[in-house]
C-alpha cells in the first residue's frame, strides 16, 4: 500500500510552481517558437552553431538567475542535496548522457513534449519515471535498509 | 536582440516556478520516487500545472507557422519510438533517481549557490560531451 507523506505534500506551491513552469514554456513557444527542453538548450552548445548560441546562453542565465532575484526578496526555500560527491557525479554523467541519447528530460518531454500530446514524449516520460522509481527504491530499501 | 531577452525571461521564469513548486530541492523529488517509502505526490502537481498551461500553448502553436516575434514555429517533427529513445530515458532515469536532480533544478541549484549542485551540473556537461564525441565517432566510421 502507498503511504502519503501528508507532513511533506505541497499541492498548492506545487501547482503554483507548475503553473508558473507552464508559462515559462507557453512564452517561449509562442514567442520564440521554441520548446523549452533544458537539456536540449544545454546540450546544443556543445557543438555551437552560428547565431545559436546567444539565446541558449540567456536562458541558462536566466535560470541561474532565477534564485539569486529571488534572495534579494525574499529567503530561498530549502534545497536539500543528501547525495555523496561520486554519486552526484555518477547522477550528473547519466543525466547528462541520457537526455542527450533520448533527446530529453522533465522539461522537453515531460512539459513540452505531454503539452503537444506526442507519443513519442509520453514513451520517454513514462520510462525516465519508472526508471526513477526503481532507482530511489533500490537506493533507500534494498540497498540503505537492508 | 528580442529573441534572446524572450529566452532570458522564460529561462528566469522557469527557473522561479522551479523553485515555488518545490521541484529544484532534490530531497522533495526524491519524496515523490520513493512510492515504497512516505510517499509525497507533490510532483505530479507541479506537471498537471505545468501541462495544464502548456496544452492550450501547444494548441496554438501548433497552428501557426511563425511565432507571435516573427520566428519560425520549431516543433519536434520525430514521432519514432526507437531504441535510443527508451535507452537514454533509462539512464536519464536512473541518474535523476540517484541525485535527485534533472538538468533544469540542477542548474536553479547552482544558482542558489550549492556546492552539490556544481558537482552535478560540471558531471552533466562532462556526460553530453561524452555522447557528443561517441556520436562524432560513430558518424565517422
Amino acid at each position: 500500500m502507498i503511504e502519503i507523506a501528508w507532513g511533506h505534500f505541497t499541492p498548492w506551491s506545487a501547482l503554483a510552481g507548475g503553473i508558473i513552469i507552464g508559462l515559462s514554456a507557453t512564452a517561449f513557444i509562442l514567442l520564440n517558437g521554441r520548446i523549452a527542453g533544458i537539456s536540449g538548450i544545454l546540450g546544443g552548445l556543445l557543438t555551437p552553431q552560428k547565431r545559436d548560441v546567444l539565446w541558449r546562453v540567456a536562458f541558462l542565465a536566466g535560470m541561474l538567475a532565477a534564485p539569486l532575484l529571488w534572495m534579494m526578496i525574499a529567503e530561498l526555500p530549502a534545497i536539500e542535496i543528501k547525495a555523496s560527491y561520486p554519486a552526484l557525479i555518477v547522477a550528473g554523467l547519466l543525466v547528462g548522457i541520457g537526455t542527450r541519447y533520448g533527446s530529453g528530460c522533465t522539461s522537453g518531454h515531460g512539459v513540452c513534449g505531454l503539452s503537444r500530446l506526442s507519443v513519442r514524449s509520453l514513451t520517454a516520460t513514462l520510462t525516465f519515471m519508472a526508471a526513477g522509481f526503481i532507482t530511489v527504491y533500490i537506493i533507500r530499501h534494498l540497498i540503505q535498509g537492508a | 536582440m528580442k529573441f534572446n531577452l524572450a529566452s532570458f525571461g522564460a529561462g528566469l521564469l522557469f527557473g522561479l516556478g522551479l523553485l515555488v513548486s518545490g521541484m529544484a530541492n532534490p530531497e522533495k523529488v526524491l519524496g515523490f520516487l520513493d512510492i515504497a517509502g512516505q510517499w509525497d505526490p507533490s510532483l505530479a502537481f507541479v506537471m498537471a500545472g505545468a501541462i495544464l498551461v502548456g496544452l492550450f500553448a501547444f494548441t496554438v502553436a501548433k497552428k501557426r507557422t511563425m511565432s507571435f516575434l516573427g520566428f519560425d514555429m520549431r516543433l519536434p517533427a520525430s514521432d519514432r519510438l526507437d531504441k535510443r529513445l527508451v535507452v537514454g530515458s533509462v539512464l536519464f532515469g536512473a541518474g535523476w533517481g540517484l541525485a535527485g536532480f534533472c538538468p533544469g533544478p540542477g542548474l536553479v541549484a547552482l544558482g542558489a549557490g550549492k556546492t552539490g549542485a556544481l558537482v552535478f551540473v560540471v558531471a552533466m556537461i562532462a556526460g553530453m560531451g561524452l555522447f557528443e564525441v561517441v556520436e562524432k565517432n560513430r558518424a565517422a566510421k
